[in-house]
């Protein structure tokens, strides 16, 4: 019988917990262990972003990391960014700008560029491309999702979160 | 079946290292050994000891946690040297999570920074108190690791830079990191190290050699230039191939000691 | 963004009332994917999933002479080994659903492996972990084959045999010919009367789809004896078609859902996983998960094919180039997949985009031990344009002419004959040239400049099927027995000279449709049909016929199709491995056309749990209406 590990956190702002399986990465814990499906799997190798989350305001890879070392600490993944039917500036960017085709490295690539602009709310275009590095699109291309976040950019500072 | 193993300490986690298990700091390389079957792979264990991440600077000898970050590198506003060595490690993502000590351990092609430290003839400091230079340590890659410490380096004598064929971010088609000494006019006691060039990081002894009393010009370094991949054999993978490695190293080993953009 | 309509060049062609390109819409689909609450096949939630790893080879080649999977039977979290004798109908080819090729591919291996990562067997556990630890318990005692891993090494006379339904190494086209053959014209005379022979060999690698969500699909029990399959396919009905014909099931028993794909690009057309998540989920009662890691997706997942291609061209000092032969070799690796009708894609999109007025082609479509090819963005066609387009500045080298007016001078202008014997429309390849070069400051002669594609095309020889040049060489399983030269025309056999005019649906020249329901309708698909654009098609038989219009007299060329019919030659081996079905299109006694429903006996199944429909020209794996 697998032995499972008790792990509470904050997800989107909401107390939770969930039981871990042993070795299990963060990735599917979230999907299996919590239900949240916004995190997408891609590589299990950290090289694709589909799966990247915010800890404690940083973008991290879900599926490289120890579930067990998401204890105590505030996970985000897209499903913070829309507050019911209203979306995120950031979301309602990438829906004018054609930012998503397939949509299946959305939520990732989302999530990179929210934890620029909290940081970052000014960037230049190089450091948005920097931002995206992680994060592997095969279908929309780049440029459209570098416009989005930069056009985002000026709601963030309007809004100045 | 697997387990997970967590300590308070460092020296505690040491103790209960068996075989079988394997250490994990940032887990950027141990869980995607995890998420690929885990090959025999029985415990991780981990410690949630903080001071591993930190990063000293005392009267110019600069001490690196293992547990300390690419982000934490890029971040501190002292370490401006180290910054192209810690953006080579991944995407940001990645660079939140990798951690100095990790990257020590990193296989073929990654282990991009520790190329630096090869450069910077770092020490690395292990969790029995020991410590040892850091190309010994490459021989084995044994042991927990504490921290690295080096001298900073003087001037703008050190330099890195990493090659790849996918831009901004790949693995390495080769990374190279150079310690150009401290005398002026000629060059002295420099060091060079690559990195995705062997099985592990390494330090270049025929270019050295060759740049022992050269001028930093294109004709002082030529005879270096020429011994850039001396007695070295490049491995072959799915960023390049061998004799690609061999075709390229001289061209940016150059690039890198005249600070040419191409 | 401004767009420029080009009202000039298109003016019959197009209504006024575009209003989409040049502004920005909105997807109807992107809430969703900004939401992350798009649909994915993985984002399907079930307690109790069970995962599926597969066994795979590690050699090229080699014959399975046993398996122990003891260890893994044994481990506590596998709930079930699935083996090749738990697959009812072990034998596919995923174009069987329109009749093209024959049953060679198993879903697990049986008796041998031919390439590296062929799967010989399905392990079911609790997790990925579990399942993985399994596969790896598993031994299996090999014997190692020679292998061949290059497609011109694969059709010599002694190279070990890939694909048993395929003895010679590569797909047979037309039940006739080793390669799929072009004539057009006779380029033999054309080589000798040019000016100028441009030669060059061009090879691409295979290329990876690479999508972003790997490959997979999560099947349960559902009601009514059904099974629900939530994948990631990018054709439906291919899976439902597939895994209903592997698993002997009618699609009624089949409720597949699909339709949010993270990325395709063809790589998700193969219908792998579906079969073994149905599999798995009625031999275990649970829901089933079969999905890729990356490692897998990269390395098992099929790419496009590797191609290499021989263009040889006779080019005339003033730059026109009156002959273009190729030879080309797609590596389909160790099964079809959808490499056999790339080589047919490929077949009709020669020359490129040129009036050439001699053309020849033999394309092979080569079993190598490789990670078997199939679809990927325009395959068939990317690649040979490549090859083309390096080929084309080669010639405006060696005739030293400046290659944009290279190919302006050659290119198709409205009303040209193409080389399958169909006349060009909508050219614009002229154009496209000169805007390309005024946007990159590139100088142009007038002459250039003044060119235009609906002046001048469709005169005199231009809009001619020239006396073409025909042989039979490349029978099926003559290489087998000897070495013969891959190039068009490079044999001593006999030639006929097809007269000036002649489109026929003659296996040389042209493909008749195999059953009548598979003539295009074009008029009642929507298009509007030209009264002057249609094809003469007098036949060998009928050579003074007259104009007709081709939808016409589909049924005459259909009936006369099966009367030429698929006979094999002499030679041809049919033996096959015992394992294997018979031929899925069996000889039919020469002119005398198949009765419709005695095609579909050989899919009649006595298995129990065989339901659903069963008419006479009726596809057994797709309930509802068939395309009329």
């Amino acid at each position: 019988m697998m032995k499972k590990t008790p792990v509470t956190f904050t997800l989107n702002g909401r107390p939770t917990a969930a039981f871990a399986d042993p070795g299990e990465n963060l990735l599917d814990f979230l999907r299996r262990g919590v239900g949240d499906m916004t995190p997408k799997y891609g590589c299990g190798q950290g090289t694709c972003g589909a799966c990247t989350v915010l800890i404690d305001n940083e973008p991290h890879l879900a599926c490289i990391t120890l579930a067990e070392s998401a204890a105590d600490r505030e996970i985000r993944t897209a499903d913070c960014l829309s507050d019911g039917p209203s979306l995120d500036p950031l979301q309602n960017s990438f829906i004018e700008h054609f930012a998503a085709q397939c949509g299946y490295c959305t939520p990732g690539m989302l999530m990179a560029a929210r934890a620029l602009l909290e940081r970052n709310p000014n960037p230049r275009r190089e450091e948005v491309i920097d931002a995206i590095a992680g994060n592997i699109c095969r279908c929309t291309g780049y440029e459209p999702i570098v416009d989005a976040i930069l056009d985002a950019s000026r709601s963030y500072r309007r809004s100045a979160i | 079946m697997l387990e997970v193993r967590t300590y308070p300490t460092l020296a505690e986690a040491a103790e209960n290292i068996d075989p079988g298990s394997v250490f994990m700091s940032g887990g950027t390389l141990v869980m995607i050994r995890v998420n690929y079957g885990a090959h025999g792979l029985k415990a991780i264990i981990r410690t949630t000891d903080s001071t591993l991440r930190r990063i000293d600077d005392e009267a110019g000898r600069i001490t690196l946690g293992a547990f300390a970050t690419m982000s934490d590198i890029l971040a501190h506003r002292d370490l401006d040297f180290l910054g192209p060595a810690a953006m080579a490690v991944g995407g940001p993502g990645v660079r939140n999570a990798a951690t100095v000590g990790g990257n020590l351990f990193a296989p073929h092609p990654y282990g991009d920074f520790t190329v630096a430290l090869l450069a910077l003839d770092a020490r690395v400091h292990l969790s029995d108190g020991s410590a040892v230079p850091i190309e010994d340590f490459l021989r084995n890659r044994s042991g927990l690791v504490e921290s690295v410490s080096f001298q900073r380096p003087f001037g703008d004598l050190f330099r890195f830079r990493k090659i790849g064929r996918i831009k901004p971010k790949g693995a390495s088609v080769m990374s190279i990191a150079a310690h150009l000494g401290n005398s002026p006019g000629y060059l002295s006691n420099a060091r060079v190290a690559y990195g995705a060039m062997g099985s592990a990081p390494m330090r270049v002894r025929a270019v050295e050699r060759a740049l022992e009393g050269a001028a930093l010009n294109r004709h002082g370094i030529a005879s270096a230039i020429e011994s850039a991949t001396e007695g070295l054999e490049p491995p072959t993978d799915e960023l390049a191939s061998s004799w690609y490695r061999r075709e390229v190293a001289p061209v940016h080993l150059r690039r890198l000691l005249l600070g040419e953009d191409r | 963004m401004t767009v420029e309509f080009r009202k000039d060049i298109f003016a019959n062609e197009r209504n006024d009332d575009f209003d989409q390109i040049g502004h920005a819409r909105i997807r109807q689909d992107i809430e969703g994917h900004v939401r992350g609450r798009s649909p994915f096949y993985d984002d399907h939630q079930f307690e109790g999933l069970l995962h599926v790893r597969c066994v795979r080879s590690p050699h090229h080649h080699a014959r399975i002479r046993a398996i122990n999977a003891s260890a893994a039977e044994a481990m506590p979290d596998v709930v079930r080994l699935i083996w090749p004798g738990d697959i009812p109908k072990n034998m596919n080819t995923l174009l069987s659903l329109i009749d093209f090729g024959r049953d060679d591919e198993p879903l697990l291996a049986e008796r041998k492996v031919s390439y590296v990562g062929e799967p010989v067997l399905a392990i079911v556990a609790t997790s990925v972990l579990a399942a993985q630890k399994a596969v790896e318990s598993v031994v299996v005692d090999w014997e190692v084959l020679p292998h061949v891993l290059d497609v011109e090494e694969a059709l010599k006379p002694n190279a070990p045999v890939v694909n048993d339904e395929y003895p010679n190494n590569c797909f047979d086209y037309h039940d006739r010919y080793d390669h799929q053959k072009l004539r057009f014209g006779d380029v033999k005379e054309a080589f000798s009367q040019a000016d100028h022979i441009v030669e060059a060999e061009y090879q691409m690698s295979p290329i990876e789809q690479a999508p972003v969500e790997t490959c997979g699909a999560i099947a349960a029990p559902e009601t009514n004896g059904r099974i629900v399959c939530y994948t990631s396919t990018q054709a439906l009905f291919f899976s439902i078609g597939v895994t209903g014909k592997l698993l002997e099931l009618p699609s009624s028993r089949l409720h597949f859902i699909g339709g949010t794909v993270g990325g395709g690009f063809g790589g998700k057309v193969d219908s792998q996983h579906e079969p073994f998540a149905v599999l798995g989920a009625m031999l275990t009662g649970r829901p089933v998960k079969y999905m890729w890691d990356r490692a897998e997706e990269m390395q098992y997942g099929a790419p496009r094919s590797g191609e290499r291609w021989r263009i040889r061209d006779g080019a005339m000092r003033d730059g026109r180039i009156i002959a273009r032969s190729f030879t080309g070799f797609f590596d389909a690796g160790a099964y079809t997949r959808l490499t056999s009708y790339g080589v047919q894609k490929c077949t009709g999109h020669l020359p490129g985009p040129y009036t050439i007025p001699n053309v020849a082609s033999n394309i092979f479509c080569v079993y190598t031990n490789r990670t078997p090819s199939t679809a990927m963005r325009g395959f068939g066609i990317t690649g040979v344009d490549f090859a083309i387009e390096c080929q084309m500045d080669r010639v405006a080298e060696a005739v030293g002419m400046d290659p944009i007016e290279l190919r302006i001078l050659n290119a198709y202008r409205d009303g040209d004959m193409k080389a399958h014997r169909r006349p060009a429309k909508n050219c614009a390849l002229i154009e496209c040239c000169q805007v390309a070069a005024q946007k990159s400051e590139w100088r142009l002669s007038p002459a250039a400049i003044s060119r235009s594609s609906i002046e001048g095309g469709g005169e005199g020889w231009r809009a001619e099927i020239p006396e073409t040049v025909v042989d039979g060489e490349g029978g099926i399983g003559n290489r087998k027995r000897q070495w013969q030269d891959t190039e068009p025309l490079s044999g001593t056999g006999i030639r006929r000279r097809v007269p000036v005019g002649t489109s026929t649906d003659h296996p040389a020249t042209g493909n008749a449709p195999q059953h009548e329901d598979m003539v295009a309708e074009v008029a009642r698909l929507g298009f509007k049909i030209d009264a002057g654009h249609s094809v003469q098609r007098p036949s060998l038989s009928e050579p003074s016929e007259g104009l007709r219009h081709r939808h016409a007299n589909a049924e005459t060329s259909f009936g006369r199709a099966l009367g030429a019919g698929p006979s094999l030659p002499s030679g041809y081996d049919r033996t096959r491995p015992p394992a294997s079905p018979g031929p899925a299109r069996s000889s039919p006694p020469a002119n005398e056309p198949i009765p419709a429903h005695s095609r579909h006996e050989r899919d009649k199944s006595e298995k129990p749990f065989q339901r659903g429909v069963k008419r006479p020209g009726v596809s057994p794996f797709i309930s509802g209406t068939r395309r009329r």
